[in-house]
């Protein structure tokens, strides 16, 4: 395929391994091991029966009657949102854990956010009875209480990250600090499709279910497996480059990847990495990244905190460079408007993060039979408190609006 | 001659290499910490360039890097401040960093700097031997800067003879699994690494860096390999008292004990 990872772990110029030598035993047994385990019979059939019965896969494919008539096209839904957890982020942490276990591995490590990816590793390692650490920066632990909440219930160590800024990035550090400190009992699950070869390459295979999974279901409902466009949320790009994964080659379906433009890109406060960055390294990745003229990494800002990376997958700046897909951006206010329009007009209220998917269709002008499939990657509840905030302020403005 | 090579060929062992960082605890210090070091009587100095993930650092570099920053440092006015270094300092000097500051720097840019620098080796620890040699090894070798590569307990003798035979100068020896930062004392597993290293025929001589800290564990690395690196303390001290002359002199007698 040839967008498709290289032998040497490569998409064109982005990708490869940039990492310390003493992480390289750890993932030089990752990147020997991956592929083979993916492919034996074992993986397989235990992968698909707790994508199925634990996960409850597969997800529905919902055509949006009301959000169609609304935009003047075909959409469907592709609803992660459903999934045990609330994300699409399972998909890859059942995936890992299996991994984890035929390399004989007893600890897992993760890094959080929003806490999504946090609450899927501990979901998974409780199922398998692996003792499980997440590292979270003490800022989002103060933001995402809840799901930190969860983690512990979960039996998950939820350790604080008090460096740097104290976010995704810094926590990012200190997990592959703890990595490279317990080489030989640990495994260390990356929730994107981010990070060394190979694990841009292990998420996106583990998430290439979703548009495995949509083209049967849009053959089924529409008569014909390929839809016009695919659009999906891109933060490290794990649920897009799923959704894409099966499409890449077939330049008849249109591929678009939404990033989160924060207050806009221009402000300084974004996350869009791919208008905003350049070529780089992160995270042991060369891929585009935000940095300044000295090549520090810089910090991202998105209302979504599962969208703020300082980077994106090696995959999507070699998608990006090559025009396979469109990537867009789109600012806090557009997805929380777009988050309330599904939510009143559907009655599904989307993670904030899938928002800015759903926002982008208000920026674009389809064709009337357009079938367009927006993957909609999470769950509103973790976002609730935005939510309420965003209908209070609006309240408020048009109640002063109402007295002049 | 690159100073490195005349430092192992004159001295074979006890060679104590002193990491700090540039810009921390302020500005302008770098010059002077590296000349009161060299006065001193420590053998080589390692200068860090901060950077703001500095994945392979515990907690006191990460600081260092964080105030460096804050201070303004990048590695243009480093190679500012060094300009005259070579009219005060004869031992050699290594820069030490992550890619990515470097790559945005320019990577032949950065090697014709630190030759004309006088600088005499770099350690990027998250460029792999095998990009380095794919990639920039010629441009490296042009400018007679020598890239200092790493290897650490998991290193099995396959890949220590791998990264020996592309490395020039010396090879820098973690001595434990884990991120840099002072240490207790070695531990069993260590002394059978350390042992094991010892045992495999080398071309180049080894110093072992990560938890030195003081005299003790320096003088349990020279029992090893041709001496140790001392980062976290050192770094730690320049934020408790300062970078004045006696300071750095009194820390580094300490050592030598």
């Amino acid at each position: 395929m040839k967008y498709s990872v290289d032998d040497r772990g490569y998409y064109g110029e982005f990708g490869g391994a940039f990492i310390p030598e003493m992480m390289y035993p750890n993932v030089k047994e990752l990147q020997d091991n991956y592929l083979r385990i993916l492919n034996s019979p074992d993986f397989i059939s235990e992968f698909h029966s707790l994508l199925k019965h634990y996960v409850g896969r597969p997800s529905p494919l919902y055509f949006a009657p009301r959000l169609s008539e609304f935009h003047n096209t075909k959409i469907y839904l592709k609803r992660e949102d459903l999934n045990h957890t609330g994300a699409h982020k399972i998909n890859n942490t059942v995936g890992q854990i299996l991994i984890a276990q035929r390399l004989g591995k007893k600890r897992i490590i993760a890094v959080t956010g929003a806490g999504q990816h946090g609450v899927a590793t501990a979901t998974v390692c409780a199922l398998m009875g692996l003792k499980c650490v997440v590292y979270m920066g003490e800022t989002d632990i103060a933001r995402q209480e809840p799901n930190v909440l969860r983690m512990k219930m979960l039996g998950a160590d939820v350790v604080p990250v008090v460096s740097g800024n104290r976010t995704l990035k810094d926590a990012t550090n200190e997990s592959i600090r703890d990595w490279i400190s317990n080489p030989s009992d640990t495994h260390y699950i990356i929730g994107s499709a981010v990070g060394p070869h190979p694990y841009p390459d292990l998420v996106t295979r583990l998430q290439s279910v979703i548009s495995e999974e949509m083209r049967y279901q849009l053959l089924e409902q529409t008569g014909k497996s390929d839809p016009d466009y695919i659009v999906a949320c891109v933060g490290g790009g794990s649920n897009a480059i799923g959704s894409f994964y099966h499409y890449l080659n077939n330049e008849n379906v249109k591929l678009v990847g939404v990033e989160a433009a924060g207050k806009g890109i221009s402000t300084g406060e974004t996350a869009a990495t791919l208008v905003t960055g350049r070529p780089g390294i992160i995270h042991g990745s060369r891929t585009i990244l935000m940095q300044d003229e000295d090549g520090q990494i810089t910090e991202p800002y998105s209302i979504s905190a599962g969208l703020d990376y300082p980077g994106i997958g090696p995959a999507h700046s070699f998608l990006h460079k090559t025009g396979r897909v469109i990537y867009g951006n789109v600012t806090d206010d557009e997805a929380l408007e777009a988050a309330f329009l599904l939510t009143r007009l559907e009655g599904i209220v989307p993670a904030l993060e899938s928002a800015h998917a759903l926002a982008w269709l208000g920026k674009t002008r389809f064709r009337t039979g357009d079938v367009v499939v927006v993957t909609v990657s999470g769950r509103g509840d973790k976002d609730m408190s935005a939510y309420i905030k965003y209908m209070n302020t609006r309240d408020s403005e048009e109640n002063s609006y109402g007295s002049k | 001659m690159n100073r490195i090579d005349k430092l192992f060929r004159e001295k074979k062992e006890h060679i104590l290499s002193v990491y700090f960082t540039a810009g921390f605890p302020d500005i302008v210090a770098t010059a002077g910490i590296v000349k009161s070091l060299s006065e001193a009587g420590a053998d080589m100095v390692e200068i860090g360039m901060p950077f703001s993930d500095p994945m392979a650092d515990g907690p006191v570099i990460q600081k260092s890097n964080e105030t460096a920053l804050r201070n303004g440092m990048n590695i243009k006015k480093l190679f500012v401040q060094l300009q005259e270094i070579r009219n005060e300092v004869d031992i050699p000097i290594i820069l030490m960093g992550y890619l990515n500051p470097v790559m945005q720097f320019g990577f032949e840019n950065f090697c014709m700097k630190c030759s004309e620098t006088g600088i005499d080796g770099v350690i990027l620890p998250d460029l792999p031997p095998q990009v380095y040699i794919e990639e920039f090894q010629g441009m490296f070798d042009r400018y007679g800067i020598y890239n200092i590569l790493l290897i650490s307990p998991q290193s099995d003798e396959k890949r220590i003879h791998e990264i020996d035979y592309i490395s020039r100068g010396f090879i820098y020896m973690v001595s434990s699994s884990g991120v840099t930062g002072a240490k207790g004392s070695c531990s069993q597993d260590q002394i059978a690494y350390f042992d094991r290293v010892r045992k495999i025929k080398l071309k180049n001589p080894c110093l072992i860096g990560f938890g030195i800290s003081g005299h003790d564990s320096f003088a349990e690395a020279c029992k090893y390999s041709s001496g140790g690196i001392i980062g976290s303390a050192f770094v730690n001290l320049l934020r408790e008292k300062g970078y004045s002359a006696d300071v750095i002199n009194q820390f580094v007698k300490s050592i030598r004990g």
